[in-house]
């Protein structure tokens, strides 16, 4: 009876096929890619002022109103955020990738990888609640710049309205350091994996042509490394775009896009300019995707 | 054998070893902080250096009915969605490896977008899908959110398995008079099979932690992360909190620890061979 039913199907390898592709595709479709179809509707409802209530009817006035200088204002300071993030995160990421790729030796490279690892797949959310212990006014970190007697540098720094605030645990640097921190483990990956590539004979050729290591490092290295720097910031760049968490945790009253998108649909109760909203990261996204590709970023990923 | 390539290897200059070395506390010490301080008697601050050593909050911790509420409700989220998972993401796989299809190269796309977009946009989109359906949110939106970002952890495991795996082996057993259903059960699942763990467990710390997504999705449910999430905001229960972040360190740590030490052996048998 298995034999005859085994037969059956190794013969219709298209049905086969399909019975494999339709229900994790079907999922997707339905689920994923209808949620995301009903969220891009959503942006051309509207509500109404006076009831509040969600107007389904075509207009748009609501994706209008993401581009009213308040929301420009919130947009320009999540990209800026993201953007710095980004840079200090290749910066942080580099050596330790470099590292792991050139000089660890496989036990070792082995035991980093899964150093590197574990923070990235383990709770983010739990991740951000420890800079709130580190960040507190009386926490572990204030202790210690107290230590070196930096605290007036630290409350001068705090000072400046646009990055400071009462404490670094309410305050941009506060999310600025967090944010780095979380996603720290995606750039380092994707570098590893583009410095991996470079073949050893090609750092030696380099030397054996009188560079120094230094120049190898600028003119070989760093250029072949770029498309795993661009494949990380694509992870930094969109993971900042879009979370609220940390805006909600450590930030002030200035408003992250995340952060903005939970507090309109939560307790403004205003879904379409939640759902308008969120289209300004996915198309920051899709814009940057193409040029991610375009500079190969994606051989590296 | 192995020693031969590590001992070519250029030294690293001790400043690149001390910056390595930075990074990677960096992103490891936070997370014992954490621990040090479910041991501090202060209850209202986070005063550092400790005033004193205590371990009444993890008893405290487990006396709390609604923490085992939570905890309870994330692990029943975790292990349907994870079983989703594993279901929806190996038969992608299964169908990617084994044939050429139109439209072969979108599937990855479309099953890696949940993660590659920020959690808010899944969040959001399908809290105006299912609003929009009139369908009450509920611990089965939950899940069904999570299972979307799952699949595709599933998916790349079991996928480069598939790939490292010899079609030689399955046409043997074929010829040796096995049918599909005995080739799939002596042959296919062995070679698999922890690819399935490695990302079966990838997928349950994924949905175990998730918090994003979630806010969006549940209804009254308060799963682990998001008690810890309320606690984020309005600090009432600190030395608890403590005590529930360390714990679910301890839960999420071990499935992500070995599942990527079996990636890394898998990817280390792979290049003896070679």
């Amino acid at each position: 009876m298995l034999n005859r039913v085994s037969t059956y199907f190794y013969r219709r390898p298209r049905l086969v096929l399909a019975i494999f592709l339709t229900p994790p595709i079907l999922y997707m479709l339905v689920v994923y890619l209808g949620s995301l179809f009903s969220l891009l509707i959503n942006g051309f409802y509207s509500i109404d002022d006076f009831t509040g209530i969600i107007v389904r009817e075509f207009t748009l006035r609501t994706y209008a109103q993401t581009f009213n200088p308040a929301n420009r204002e919130i947009f320009l300071r999540t990209a800026s955020m993201a953007a710095i993030v980004t840079v200090v995160d290749a910066m942080l990421a580099f050596p330790l990738a470099y590292y792991i790729a050139k000089f660890a030796s496989r036990r070792l490279k082995t035991w980093l990888l899964i150093g590197v690892t574990i923070p990235l797949w383990s709770s983010y959310l739990v991740r951000v609640y420890a800079w709130k212990l580190i960040l507190a006014k009386e926490g572990i970190l204030s202790w210690f710049i107290d230590l070196f007697h930096l605290t007036g540098v630290l409350d001068w720094l705090l000072s400046f309205p646009a990055i400071g605030g009462s404490s670094l645990s309410l305050s941009p640097i506060g999310m600025f350091i967090v944010f780095v921190y979380i996603w720290l483990p995606y750039m380092i990956i994707p570098i590893q994996t583009a410095l991996e590539r470079v073949p050893a004979s090609l750092l030696e050729a380099s030397s054996d042509l009188g560079a120094k290591p230094f120049q190898t490092f600028r003119n070989v290295i760093l250029p072949l490394a770029f498309p795993g720097v661009v494949a990380g910031s694509i992870f930094t760049f969109s993971l900042t775009l879009g979370d609220f968490i940390v805006p909600l945790t450590l930030g002030n009253s200035k408003f992250f896009v995340g952060q903005a998108v939970f507090s309109y649909q939560g307790t403004g109760g205003n879904i379409p300019l939640a759902a308008a909203m969120t289209m300004g990261p996915v198309l920051i996204m899709v814009v940057y995707l193409l040029i991610a590709r375009k500079l190969g970023a994606f051989d590296a990923l | 054998m192995l020693s031969k390539s590590s001992d070519t290897r250029p030294k690293a200059s001790w400043a690149l070893t001390l910056a390595a070395l930075g990074t990677l506390l960096f992103l490891h010490v936070p997370m014992w902080i954490i621990f040090l301080y479910t041991l501090t008697p202060e209850e209202a601050t986070y005063t550092f250096p400790l005033p004193g050593f205590t371990t009444k909050w993890y008893g405290v911790a487990l006396q709390r009915p609604d923490l085992w509420r939570s905890l309870t409700l994330s692990f029943q989220v975790a292990a349907i969605a994870t079983a989703a998972a594993l279901i929806l993401g190996t038969f992608a796989a299964a169908a990617v490896y084994r044939s050429n299809f139109f439209g072969r190269e979108s599937i990855s796309f479309l099953l890696v977008l949940p993660i590659a977009l920020p959690g808010i946009v899944t969040g959001i989109a399908l809290r105006t899908a299912i609003g929009g359906l009139d369908i009450p949110f509920s611990f089965w939106t939950i899940v069904i959110g999570h299972a979307t970002f799952c699949v595709v952890v599933v998916y790349n495991n079991v996928l480069a398995r598939f790939r490292r795996t010899s079609a030689t082996m399955i046409e043997a057993s074929m010829d040796l008079g096995a049918n599909s259903f005995q080739t799939f059960r002596h042959v296919v699942l062995p070679n698999i099979a922890t690819a399935l763990l490695a990302g079966g467990m990838l997928a349950f710390a994924l949905s175990f932690d998730e918090v994003i997504v979630t806010t969006f999705t549940a209804g009254q449910q308060t799963t682990l992360p998001i008690w810890i999430f309320s606690q984020l905001s309005r600090p009432r229960d600190r030395p608890v909190t403590n005590v529930v972040a360390t714990i679910v360190i301890l839960i999420t740590f071990l499935p992500i620890f070995f599942a990527q030490k079996i990636s890394a052996e898998a990817s280390d048998t792979e290049g003896e061979m070679k």
